[in-house]
């Protein structure tokens, strides 16, 4: 079997004295989605930032294609194809979507002082790329601001996908959406697995994570809770490890009110 | 890429979008019919005997007028697209006539030569408000409010200083080599005629060439959709690799060439300049960005609805003379304009925002 296409080994990053990650290993095949999961604190964002080139980890192994790399900025990340679609987006909400979709590498025609946007070609690559993804807006010259969030996490999605990525890191990118947008999103997730990315999915949503992903990493304060591939792991069981088992139940029973046996009989016979 | 030489595939809801709504959408809208509604009051309010207004010689005073204006304001425009605004662009265009007088009247250099200079120390403040801004994080409002305390200071101290205690500088009566020349390109009239002796002035040849090259940057270069990222999204833009720095510091030089520009062009039309020429203008440029569109917060606007916005106060000092009124009401009339179009203009800006439906 050929080496993943991202991992990493017994990872730690500290902060002074605090131990924000201890011992993560995660890894990512191509047409592959890991899911990592936890909840607020729980070394998210520091995994994130280590694996999309921002922080290099204190110790531990990092792995592209099989061979050891020491990322030093996030440029170097996408170079080696692997893109990271932040909560915000990097999208400027006041610009159409194809000023947005090419901001920052815009394509040229044109010769010296001459050298211009080509804007055709803007225009036509990027209705070209959002269809490929089945994303359908109406008009390319729309805002990105009039976008819906789930509209805008696919245009996002697509560009980073258009620029060249091999992995996609997304970062939370259902956890401000409703449940209709959230699906919206989903689909792009198994639409970028299909076509042969690999897909680190983090978030807090152990729902949205099961149904996409083949790897689930659980992260708890700043420590792995488990490694497991979808068939090691039920869906009943993910939430439980999420939530934190027995915490969880105890506080369930704290907060629920006792139930009536039959409330719509009860009901009745007052009636 | 063959690919795209394939007809795109029609969206049959792309209809919704109609040329009405587009139309509808574009921010210079408010100006444009801001411009039509000034020129045709004032064309009936107009008290002269032979109708000026209407005739060549109403039209060349206006575009005389809404020219020094505009020339700034294109530019003053797009810097409020990139986020930020030029306080001391009036009294840059005073204090860059000044350079240039002295270095003609006073030291004797060659025209085109105290022009490059001048061109240059415009490429230097803007270079200095630029940096300066971006470095300090400080809001561009200060910044260039302290830079026009210096210059203004400068203008009648340094003036007085090396001008032997008066505050207009002329090149006097002899012959200064270059002068003609730059008098011809920059300070001159064209379309003569017997009906209106004194033509139209060069400086609105500069300013449709103005407007003709910032349309064109803004639109259609790279550099252009930077200037609406810096404005709209700081954080976004530089986390998707806009040279964020740059684009915002070119922003400030263009403005200052730009007064730089409008310092020459009253130089070698009169001849002479005089200290505190300019000084207050800079809310005139800021107006008539406002009035064309331009969002105050930056991100949003169009340089076509400035240069409209421009001649809406040309066409109001102009036009408040030949209606026989006092012309302090001038600023009633461009307070007034200001407020209508400041309120057009958030109606366009909410349905642009608003495209889905």
């Amino acid at each position: 079997m050929s080496s993943p296409l991202l991992e990493v080994r017994e990872i730690s990053k500290y902060f002074g004295s605090v131990n924000a990650l201890q011992s993560i290993s995660l890894s990512v095949n191509a047409g592959e989605v890991t899911c990592v999961l936890g909840d607020n604190g729980a070394g998210k964002s520091t995994l994130i930032k280590i694996l999309s080139g921002v922080f290099a980890p204190d110790t531990g192994q990092f792995l592209v294609d099989g061979a050891e790399v020491k990322f030093g900025s996030p440029r170097d990340a996408r170079a080696a194809g692997i893109s990271t679609v932040y909560q915000d987006l990097a999208m400027v909400p006041l610009m159409s979507i194809w000023r947005n979709f090419f901001l920052g590498s815009e394509p040229t025609k044109g010769w010296g002082p001459f050298k211009r946007f080509d804007v055709a070609k803007a225009k036509a690559l990027t209705s070209k790329e959002l269809r490929a993804m089945g994303i359908d807006v109406r008009d390319p010259d729309q805002a990105v601001g009039t976008l819906s969030g789930g509209e805008r996490q696919s245009v996002a999605i697509a560009r980073a996908i258009h620029f060249g990525a091999r992995l996609l890191i997304l970062d939370e990118p259902t956890s401000a959406l409703g449940v209709k947008q959230a699906g919206v999103v989903l689909r792009r997730i198994v639409q970028a697995r299909e076509m042969g990315l690999g897909v680190i999915f983090i978030t807090h949503n152990p729902h949205h994570a099961y149904p996409v992903g083949d790897r689930f990493v659980v992260l708890n304060r700043g420590q792995s809770l488990g490694n497991f591939s979808k068939k090691e792991i039920s869906r009943e069981d993910l939430v439980r490890l999420m939530a934190g088992g027995a915490e969880l139940e105890a506080l369930s029973h704290e907060l629920e009110r006792p139930l009536l046996d039959n409330p719509i009989a009860e009901a009745q016979e007052n009636a | 890429m063959s690919t795209l030489s394939a007809p795109p595939l029609k969206d049959e809801r792309l209809s919704s979008t109609g040329w009405l709504t587009r139309t509808l959408r574009r921010p210079a809208l408010g100006s444009l019919v801001g411009a039509i509604v000034v020129f045709v009051l004032f064309a009936i309010t107009d008290s002269t005997s032979k109708h000026l207004w209407l005739s060549s010689t109403g039209v060349a005073a206006w575009t005389q007028q809404a020219a020094f204006f505009g020339i700034m304001a294109v530019p003053v425009g797009m810097l409020m697209i990139g986020g930020e605004f030029d306080l001391s662009t009036g009294g840059m265009t005073g204090f860059t006539a000044i350079i240039t007088a002295l270095l003609v009247g006073q030291l004797g250099w060659n025209a085109w030569a105290a022009i490059v200079v001048t061109v240059l120390f415009g490429a230097l403040i803007g270079f200095i408000n630029g940096y300066v801004v971006t470095r300090s994080k400080l809001p561009s409002f200060i910044v260039t409010l302290a830079t026009y305390f210096a210059l203004r200071g400068l203008s009648i101290g340094g003036v007085l200083l090396v001008n032997h205690g008066s505050t207009e500088i002329g090149v006097g009566t002899g012959t200064h080599s270059g002068m003609e020349s730059a008098k011809a390109i920059f300070g001159s009239s064209f379309f003569k005629s017997p009906s209106l002796p004194s033509g139209f002035q060069t400086a609105i040849l500069w300013f449709i060439a103005v407007t003709i090259i910032a349309v064109w940057v803004l639109g259609r270069t790279t550099f252009g959709n930077w200037v609406f990222a810096v404005g709209g999204d700081l954080d976004a833009a530089r986390n998707v690799g806009v040279p964020v720095t740059r684009t915002k510091i070119s922003l400030f030089m263009a403005t200052s060439m730009a007064a730089s520009l409008v310092g020459i062009i009253s130089f070698t039309q009169s001849s002479n300049a005089v200290s505190e020429q300019g000084v207050g203008y800079e809310f005139y440029y800021i107006i008539a960005a406002v009035v064309g569109g331009c969002l105050l917060t930056g991100g949003y606007g169009s340089v076509v609805g400035a240069a409209l916005g421009a001649c809406i106060i040309g066409m109001a000092f102009q036009g408040v003379i030949y209606s026989g009124w006092d012309s302090s009401w001038d600023f009633t009339f461009l307070g007034i304009i200001l407020f209508l179009a400041v309120g057009v203009n958030t109606v366009i800006y909410r349905r642009a925002m608003k495209a889905r439906r």
